[in-house]
């Protein structure tokens, strides 16, 4: 009797179980250890391609995406007020039935992406240019979204 | 879908080399993904590297040892701050060992949309040819 109460574990119906907390909190880093290894957690590509890097100045925000061998023809892209849509497929060089491969690295197929803006833009003064593989989309901020100085008045 | 199921595309990181050598300026450089294919007459070899413009792509030959390196300059400008970066941007490199079959004084090389064409055309001698055979 007096046993049970002075350690109180294990304990059978009731009882408060002081490594209780301890033994959750453990599962849970077991938990996130093993999610972890598996790959997650942490730093991975968000799965879609094409990948992307947003960047903004005051007025502006530029969207990049790496397409080497897509003309600009072949590229669909669509603006709203807040996301902007790429689409379009890659298609590798039809070579010669007879060509033997020695190396295949680069894949082929389709895509289809969006982004959405931290801010409202402009969709009619979007600007896109493919050159070298690179898709630069430039995005005017709406007026509403661009940064404003506002005066102190010292009274 | 009737033929052939469109195959849509995966994104994937790009590859970072192991550094051979020293390099001058810091960053990442990176393998770029590679075709290789032979037919009779040539080896083609065809190199994604979107972000490298013809003047800064070097193609060395060496002792049959063929160097691609590329550098890429940074697209953004001095006032952008980033909002999302799913890829980096960093120097091509890739080194190929070439065996001799190829006439190394013909070698063509071209740069379109971020893809390199490399056309290595064989030797003479390398390619098969027919011999026809004489019934007498």
């Amino acid at each position: 009797m007096i046993f049970r109460r002075v350690t109180g574990w294990p304990t059978w119906g009731g009882g408060w179980n002081p490594f209780g907390e301890i033994e959750r909190i453990r599962q849970e880093m077991n938990r996130l250890q093993d999610a972890f290894a598996r790959g997650l957690i942490g730093e991975r590509a968000a799965g879609v391609f094409p990948m992307m890097n947003v960047t903004e100045d005051k007025d502006s925000f530029y969207v990049r995406a790496e397409l080497p061998g897509i003309k600009a023809e072949e590229l669909n892209i669509s603006v709203t007020e807040d996301s902007l849509s790429v689409s379009g497929e890659r298609k590798l060089l039809t070579e010669d039935q007879k060509a033997t491969y020695h190396r295949r690295e680069r894949e082929a197929g389709s895509f289809s992406r969006m982004v959405t803006l931290p801010a409202s833009i402009d969709p009619g003064k979007v600007e896109a240019r493919c050159a070298d593989g690179i898709l630069t989309v430039v995005l005017p901020k709406a007026e509403i979204a661009k940064p404003k100085q506002i005066p102190v008045k010292a009274s | 879908m009737t033929d052939g199921e469109k195959k849509s595309l995966q994104a994937r990181e790009k590859a970072e080399v192991a550094t051979p050598a020293e390099q001058f300026k810091a960053g990442p450089v990176f393998s770029p993904a590679i075709d290789i294919f032979e037919t009779d007459k040539e080896i083609t070899l065809l190199a994604d590297m979107p972000g490298v413009k013809a003047k800064s792509l070097s193609i060395d030959l060496k002792e049959s040892v063929l160097t691609l390196s590329g550098e890429v300059e940074s697209p953004e400008g001095p006032d952008e701050v980033d909002v999302l970066r799913e890829y980096r941007t960093g120097r091509y490199f890739r080194e190929f060992t070439l065996s001799q079959l190829i006439d190394q004084a013909k070698i063509d090389a071209e740069l379109r949309d971020g893809v390199l064409h490399l056309k290595l055309p064989k030797v003479e001698k390398a390619t098969p040819r027919k011999i026809a055979v004489k019934s007498s």
